[in-house]
This record gives C-alpha cells, structure tokens and sequence, in this order.
C-alpha cells in the first residue's frame, strides 16, 4: 500500500511542511508501509470498547484564579527570530 | 426583505469570562496592556509548557449555562483545534469538541410585542488567540505584528440554532443574550473591547422550504449596528444571487464597515481539517450536581424575574421594567434608589428621563455615574417637600450629574432653595400688591387675569424661588380681604 | 577507585566523609569526559565552567545532603534555565529557555551539579540516537553500535562513567530500550508520577521523565527527588509518594511475578530470552513465585502506538513554526511559506515522517479508522495489564528483542526500527512503571531485564531490581570504551 502523492500534498500542507519531490516519493511509500501495518488493528473488533483518550483516573484538576506577573518581556521575546515594537514580526498572511 | 425568500440566522457568540487570570496560566486578563507584557511562556507556547485550567472559569461557564437554560454536562473535556496561525502560539486552541460543558438551552426574545424563543446548541469553553496587526491593510501589507496579550484569555463560545429570522431577532437575541450574561455576572460584554463578539450564519430560503439554503458565516462584526447592516446586506446580495440564478456558495464572509458590504475572504490554501482530539494534557471534568446546585444558588435575580418584580411591586409599565432590567447596574441603581424613596415610578422616570438623557449626552455607564441612587432619592424627597420645583430639580439633578455633590449643598450653594416660607412670602406679596395699586383695582373689579401678573411680579423679586402654588395661595387670600 | 567510577551514593557518602570535595569530583567527571566524550559523544552541551562554579559552592556551604555537590547530566529534551536545550534538533539550535523544566528545578534546589545536556534522536523519536540532527551517539560496550534511543545519550553517558546519573524521558521504551543496551538501569515512572512541565513534548499521553543510573540505589535516591505533585502539571498528581529508598530491601519472598508469554515469542532473539529466564529462576530462588501469564493483545500495542504518539506529536511539534523562538526561513515571502520551509528546514526526516503519520491519523475521514481506533485498542492493552494484576505484584520480561544493534544498520525501513519498541510500548500505552536493569551478556552486550509494575507502585519495582542487584554481580561490569 502505498499513499497517492496528493494525499501526501495534502497532508504535508496541513503540517506545513514543504517537501521535495524526492520526499513526497519516499513519504507516499514509507506513510503507505505504516499504515499497512496499522491495519493490524481492525483484526479485532473494538465494537463498544470505550476509546482510552486519559489513562489516569483523574479529573477536576484546577488551579486558583490568581494573577502571577510573566516574565519580562524582554527575555520573552529573547529567543524571537525577529521582533518589532515588542511584537513578533512575521511575513505577510497572504 | 423580500416577500419571497425567508432569512435563517445562526449566532456563534464569543464572550471573554471576566476572570482575574488567563484560563491556562497565571497572566493577567485585563484590556489594553502594552504588547507583550500581560505573556508567559504557557500563554506564548513556548517549547514544554502546559495548561492548568482556572477553576473559575468552569464556575463561570456553568453560571452562563444555567442563566441560558442549558443542561449542564456531567462529563465533560478539552480538544485540541489545529491550525497554523502567527496569532495562535501552540498551533492548536484548546478548545471543547464533543462534550461541550453546556448544551441544549434557550432565551426568549420580544419584537414588535412578540415573543419567541430561540435555542441554544451549546456553550463551551475555549482559549483566546493573540492579536495579529497588519501594516497596511491585510492584502497590501509586506509584514504583520504578534501581540500575545489576548492568547489563553477564557472564552465562552455560545452557538444558537438557526431559529433567527431577521436582523431585528438577531439583535434582539443578542441584547437579551448579553443582558443574561451581564446579570450572571460572568463577563463585561463590551463588543468595543471585544468581550462580546459575534459571527453570523446566514442563510436563505424560499418560503416554505424545509431545508435549509447554503451559509455564509459573517465576522467582523463589531457592534449591534454592525451586525444589524452586515446580516440585511447579506440576505439581500443572497437573495440577488439566487434570483440571478447564481449559487450561494458556503463560505466565510467578512463585514467591511467602510464600505458597508460583506467580502468573501479570500479562501484558504487548504480546506479546513482541524483535526480535532482530546488533550491530552489536561483531566477531563466532572460536574457534580452539587456544583451546579452551588452555582445556581449564587446566580443572581435574572432580568426577567426582575421584570416582573418591578411590575408588580412598582406598578411599573412592562417597557420601563424592561429598560430598567436591561443591564445588573441599572437594576441596581433602581433598586437601592427604592431603599430611600417609596416612589418606584417617580425613581424610572427620573432614570428613564434626565439620567438617561445625561449618560447617552456623555456616553457614559451607569456605573460610571456620579449620582448616587440615595443622591437621587435625596433630591426626589426635596421635591415632595416643596423645597424645591420639579423644574429647579433638574438643574440641581445636572449639577448633581456633573459634581457628585449632594442636593441639599447644590441649593444651599446656589441658593437655589424654593421659598415656602409663608411669612416671608406674604412680605414680599404685600410689596408687590403695594407698588400695582391700579392692577389690584383691575382684579378687584373683575379682571381675575391680573393675578398673573402679580404672579409674575413676585416670581422676579424672589428670582423664581418662590413656591408657585403657596404663592397663588397667599396672593388669593391677601387679593380677596 | 576513581571517583567517577563511583555510584551516586558512593559518591554522597564520599562527600559526608568529607574524603572528597564536589570540585573534586565533578573535575573528575571532566576529565573523564576529556578522556572518552571524542569516542562516545554523549553530550550535546558541556557547562565545566558552570559545574565547578557551582561545586565550589556546594563545598563552601558544607552541605552535602540529598544529591548536593554530585554532577549529573539531563536529556536535552529537559528545559534547563539559561542553558541550550535543542530537543537535538536543528529547529532549536540555539534555544535558550529562561526557565527550568521542573525535573531540572527540582535537582538543583537538591544541589545536584548539572554538567550539560545529553544526546538523544531528534524529539525523542527514534530508538538509536542516530536521529539526533547533530551527531550520533556510541554505544560504550561497542562504539560501532548505537546505544538505544531515543535517552542515548543519557544512558552512554552513565554506562561510561562521565557522570554518575542522567534523566531521560520514555515515550514508547526511550529509557528502558538504552539502558538495555548500555548495561544501566532505568526508570520510566508511572504516568502521572513526575511531572512533565518543562519537557519539550513528543506525546503528551506517553511521556514521561526517568532516571539512568548504574545501581538501583541511586535510581530510588533520584526519583524521590524528581516524583510528586506539581501544580504546573495538571497530570502529576497527587497520590502519596513514599520513600523509595525503604524499597531498597533484599527480599522478596512471596512476590508474585508473572511473565507474560507474548513477551517470550519468536522476534526476541533466543540469546535474550533465555537470560531474562535465567534471571526469573534466579527470582524463584530467592523466593519469588513465578508463573507465566498472558497479555493477549501485546501485539496490537505497537501499531497502535505508532498511531497515538505521531498523532499526539503532529500537535505538539506544530507550535515549532519560527515566529516565537527556533530557526527561521528569512526568505520566505509569506507566512504560510514561511512556516513550510522553517519546518521543513528545520526538522529530520524521521520527525517529518511522524508529523505526516500523525496528521494523516487524525485528518477527517481516517480518524475513526486510525486515531480512534487505536484509543480502543490502547483501553483494551491497558484492561490486559489490569487483569494479570489482579493477581499479581509484577510482571517481567526482556526490554529489547536485540541487543544493541551496529550504527546504519536500521536505518532504511521505519518500520524495522520500530520493533525495537515492541516490549516497552505497551507499558507506555497503559500508563504503568517500567524498569530495565542489567541481567547479562550475550555476545559481550548487556542485556536488559523489564520490569512492569502496577500504576504507581514503583516502590515493588525498586524492591525486585534491588534484590535481584544484591544477588548477580551484572551491575558491576563496566566497558571500556578506551581512552583517547
């Protein structure tokens, strides 16, 4: 089984990921192989099987509301690539 | 809008919780800090950072429910919502996909004396983006700035069904909605700071179709008026399109104040997959009926309880309880005004009349007033006791408004007291029937009119000070000996 | 003795004695380090100005209680205040975050002595280290063969003596695989028993932070320092923590260990199999009842793990997107493509593989089939354990199907690699502690012995490594990787 390379495309635009050509190849097979082998899992039928999305047998865990000061902006905006006016600057959207 | 086709409007309703903190962190949840400054790096998605969620927030939520009649979910958890976005810091809003914390509510709305109950899909919790801010316009710019400061502020997303058929029941839903909210005490509501905020999904249909015509959602809708214009351009260039046999394609829409006309917004390079699933990070909740049960007992008396408490105890009119019952300060001001005065109509109609006339002038709030509700009861009593005329108490009411002072010093001050002093009164009477011997003649022979002008003589001596109807009095006995 | 070839509580007890000073011994380490580092490559980031500093406090305060004054090191995945953590990739080169994970806080408010941070694959995805963008990794026992992933670095560091301990995290067996092939023990506490803030997440329902060590002492030592409650977590809970160093007893008469059948099958290299039996007889002898016991749907654990954690991760490493922090493609024109190339710049082939498996997974119209259905095979993997320990107090078998394998040699086919993890992952999908602790040699390389435990009970996990420790001598060979 292998992934059509537009799935691939599709999928790769949904991560913002820019791949090759190459890569698309190699993605389409590798995704295809994985996903084969995921199918393993339809050999057992999970029919009203509850779906585990938390392990833990915890719930309600809160904190207080109560305002704790950040950090400076400074060493917040330290590891920015590229800043202005104390904002993240970014390309343009579109 | 046309006698043809039937308009369907859905309201997607964003209200910001007016917690102290963020929903996952500790940062402040106040409007209007420079860029940047009220961040961390939970809210700024930095690399191992996690959520913890503000208690709070779910007592909110479930406050909100319960004023909108909703069921309270027993069970319910957070989802991831991905997409990627230079406002949106982790790349994914935690948000409630399947079991939103509440469902299945409704409010009722009244226009043009009709009442009609609108429902309420859900209501669940989310967490704010940050702000983007274009150079430019948003096609025209070469670069966009990041201001963190709104991310992870706590939102509530309230979905009504489509049960709106007009822009006049979206307002009104949205009115009544934000007068809930106000009375639940769990938001400031104001769309001017965006603590209200609403999209629209608007749709059309030929009269008598059952299936609903193809949306388009509506943003940017800043104010009631706004949206009021955005929803009747809209249903009017669907209704063009399918008369002009176009298709109505499903799509999001923005509202272009300046030109007054909703724009396609430039579609997506992708169709939307927000691959939502449960987070992982944070327990699920349970909310025990106790909970609930707590909540409910500290929801305030909604406004149309109040309403109707108003009517009956006040013998007030179902239009000035409504206004009264518009927002809690309101109500408020009312009912502490009626601690001091026994008047329930006289208080509404000073509110309904000067307050109101001053607050709109200044475009102030209620609560912003300098007029205290025992202020007004004050001056409402120095009325009663003839110390001052109806027309003098609006002069004092507006110094009232612009000083804070008391009446009883704004007339003292200004020497603004009405003259009942009957002795001092009859002095001055005397004085004036003294210096017009011909005009007490001409009454005395039957010429009543002349008493006017004697009224008016007496009236400029005491420069409008003199009680009217004690002067009418003493003049008639002094006139007819 | 030199003094880095000492244990962590040899080392303690050096320092009450007052017989060595912590400038000592953390110049020890150093020179150890000097002396093997070019061969093995265990570090990505090396403080030695930072550490002595910090030593000569320690010696100056004279206090030397818990772990102060003792070097140790810390998976780059682990945010250290002030010092690179790079997750050993290239999107976070030169990352600096102004906070500390809480694991890292809670070793320095010990006084323990941070050297630097170690290697590992590229966001803990992998099983050899050779995913690391920087440098792979080498395996002390054999520097032509990896030293297990995705904490390789942590565990080469410990096996050769440069530091006396190491945190790593195990998502899918990333501690108990290396310290496998390394010879050392390893912790992966139960979910939910350290606390995950600070940890640069790969999948959130999985992680968990662990301990390396060379003896099974210095692994209670560390975890009663790094487990408990922590309200920056919400899934660290609050269940009591005991002391684990009173597990530390030699004896076990009466635990009842089951080893799982599936866990003995073909797959499992037979060299392997038969010392992990080896060493169960050896529990029998000192009094343990063993019995064999079935964890019948083992086999479904590996696939639907390889669908819950690139699901999880495709999330998680979304927020890498060059605007608040990391690379950045400078060139692009807007900000889709910006993010495109920064990621796809910035990110190996193996993290780009599990972004694209998790996004697939969980896209509309294959969720139910993959992403949800592997949420119920993961509730059913966890009903197997709860079953067997009903019964039970502790389940062992091997951690590894191989022993370490040569570097390249699994570097083709992903799915290969991922078999590496077929006896850790099920323990990761149901929530539970696992151990893995050296209990022989085959062909000259250690092998490592799992030990799975009920949820939160690390304390029968401690017991049984200990005594199976105090009774076998396999803790106490060392490699020689050679000095330069």
């Amino acid at each position: 089984m292998t992934l059509s390379i537009q799935e691939v495309q599709h999928v790769a635009l949904l991560a913002r990921l820019n791949l090759g050509e190459e890569e698309k190849e190699k993605y389409a097979e590798q995704l295809g192989s994985i996903l084969q082998y995921a199918d393993k899992l339809n050999e057992l039928d999970t029919e009203g099987v509850e779906p585990l999305d938390h392990i833990l047998p915890v719930f309600n865990v809160f904190r207080e509301d109560k305002v704790i000061p950040g950090p400076d902006r400074e060493e917040i905006l330290a590891n920015a690539p590229l800043v202005e006016e104390g904002q993240y600057k970014v390309p343009k959207i579109i | 809008m046309s006698k043809d086709f039937e308009t369907v409007i859905g309201l997607e309703v964003h209200v910001e919780l007016k917690t102290r903190s963020k929903i996952f962190c500790s940062c402040t949840n106040e409007f209007g800090a420079k860029p940047n400054t009220n961040v961390c790096p939970i809210c700024s998605g930095f690399p191992g950072m996690l959520p913890v969620l503000n208690e709070q927030v779910v007592d909110y939520a479930i406050k909100s429910g319960l004023a909108l009649n909703c069921e309270i979910a027993d069970y319910c958890k957070f989802d991831r919502k991905n997409y990627f976005y230079p406002d949106l810091p982790k790349a994914y809003q935690i948000s409630q996909y399947d079991l939103p914390v509440c469902k299945q509510g409704y409010l009722d709305i009244e226009v043009n004396g009709e009442r009609k109950r609108i429902g309420i899909t859900r209501a669940h919790l989310e967490e704010d983006a940050g702000k983007l801010v274009h150079q430019g316009t948003i096609s025209s710019t070469t670069f966009s700035l990041v201001d963190l400061n709104r991310s992870g502020v706590p939102l509530l997303e309230i979905v009504s069904e489509p049960d709106l058929r007009s822009s006049q029941e979206a307002r009104a839903y949205m009115e009544k909605l934000r007068s809930l909210l106000l009375f639940a005490g769990v938001s400031d509501c104001k769309m001017e700071e965006g603590s209200l905020r609403c999209d629209a999904n608007v749709s059309v249909r030929p009269y008598g179709q059952e299936e609903l015509g193809t949306r388009a959602e509506v943003k940017n809708l800043n104010s009631f008026k706004a949206m009021e214009k955005a929803i009747d351009y809209e249903v009017r260039r669907q209704i063009e399109a399918i008369e002009d046999g176009e298709e109505i394609i499903q799509e999001t829409r923005t509202w272009e104040e300046e030109r007054q006309i909703t724009r396609s917004m430039r579609s997506k390079e992708e169709a939307h997959d927000y691959r939502y699933f449960p987070e992982p990070d944070l327990p699920p909740l349970r909310i025990s009926r106790e909970w609930v049960e707590r909540i409910l007992q500290s929801l305030p008396e909604m406004p149309e309880k109040a309403r109707e408490r108003l009517m009956e105890e006040y013998d007030l009119s179902e239009y000035d309880a409504h206004l009264l019952t518009l927002t809690p300060d309101y109500l408020a001001f009312f009912d502490e005004c009626t601690l001091y005065y026994q008047d329930g109509k006289i208080i509404s109609n000073w509110m309904m009349g000067e307050l109101n006339k001053l607050l709109n002038q200044k475009n102030m709030d209620i609560a912003e007033c300098r007029i205290k509700p025992a202020a007004l009861a004050d001056m409402l009593k120095l009325i009663d006791e003839g110390r001052i005329s109806g027309k003098m108490a609006k002069d004092v009411f507006e110094e009232m408004f612009e000083t804070g002072a008391s009446p009883e010093k704004i007339i003292k001050e200004k020497g603004m007291e009405q003259i009942s002093d009957e002795a001092a009164l009859g002095t001055i009477i005397q004085e004036v029937i003294d210096k017009n011997p011909g005009v007490v003649d001409d009454y005395r022979n039957g010429k009543k009119k002349a008493t006017g002008f004697l009224v008016g003589q007496v009236m400029q001596a005491t420069k409008g000070q003199a009680n009217p109807a004690l002067v009418n009095k003493i003049l008639a006995e002094k006139l007819n000996n | 003795m030199d003094l880095y070839e000492l244990t962590l509580h040899e080392l303690q007890e050096k320092l009450h004695n007052k017989q060595a000073s912590s400038e000592e011994i953390v110049k020890a380490v150093f020179g150890r380090i000097k002396d093997v580092e070019a061969k093995i490559q265990a570090f990505i980031t090396l403080d030695e100005e930072g550490a002595l500093d910090k030593a000569r406090k320690c010696d100056a305060r004279g206090d030397f209680s818990s772990i102060a004054g003792i070097p140790y090191g810390l998976k780059d995945i682990i945010c250290s205040q002030g010092m690179k953590t790079t997750c050993a990739s290239k999107i976070l080169e030169n990352f600096v975050p102004f906070y500390d994970a809480t694991v890292a806080s809670r070793l320095k408010e010990a006084g323990g002595v941070l050297v630097g941070k170690l290697n590992m694959d590229e966001f803990a995805m992998g099983s050899s280290t050779e995913q690391s963008a920087f440098f792979p990794t080498r395996n002390p026992w054999d520097l032509d063969r990896v030293p297990g992933g995705s904490s390789g670095g942590s565990a080469a560091a410990v096996a050769a003596c440069e530091i006396p301990f190491a945190l790593g995290t195990d998502t899918g067996g990333s501690i108990r695989q290396p310290a496998s092939f390394c010879g050392v023990v390893g912790l992966k506490p139960t979910y939910g028993r350290v606390s995950r803030y600070g940890v640069v997440a790969y999948a959130s329902s999985l992680d968990q932070v662990g301990v390396f060590s060379r003896e099974v002492r210095d692994c209670a030592l560390v975890l009663n320092i790094i487990a408990g409650r922590d309200p920056l977590d919400s899934t660290c809970v609050d269940i009591e923590k005991p002391d684990y160093t009173e597990f530390l007893r030699d004896d076990i008469k009466g635990l009842k260990i089951g080893y799982p059948r599936e866990y003995f099958q073909e797959g499992i290299a037979k060299g392997i199999k038969d010392t992990v039996k080896k060493a169960l007889l050896k529990y029998e002898e000192l009094g343990a009842l063993v019995e064999e016991v079935s964890l019948p749907h083992s086999e479904y654990a590996l696939p639907a793990y390889y669908l819950v954690a690139p699901a999880e991760a495709s999330a998680n490493l979304a927020r890498f997107d060059g605007v608040r922090y990391g690379r950045r493609d400078f060139e692009a024109e807007n900000v889709i493509q910006m993010f495109s190339s920064t990621r796809a710049a910035g990110f190996g082939d193996e993290v780009k593989m599990r972004i694209m498996l998790g996004t697939y997974a969980l896209s509309s119209g294959y969720y139910d089939a993959y992403y949800l259905k592997a949420l119920k095979v993961r509730r059913l993997i966890k009903n197997d354990f709860d079953k067997v320990f009903n019964d039970f107090d502790l389940i062992v078998s091997p951690t590894t199907p191989t022993t370490a394998f040569k570097l390249g040699e699994q570097t083709g086919d992903p799915l290969t690699l991922y078999m590496n993890d077929i006896l850790t992952v099920p323990i990761n999908m149901a929530g539970l502690p696992g151990m893995s602790i050296p209990c022989g040699f085959v062909d000259a390389l250690p092998v490592g012995m799992q030990l799975i435990g009920k949820p939160f009970d690390e304390g029968t996990l401690i017991r049984a490594a200990y005594a199976f420790e105090q009774n076998t001598d396999y803790h106490t060979a060392k490699p020689d990787p050679g000095v330069m």
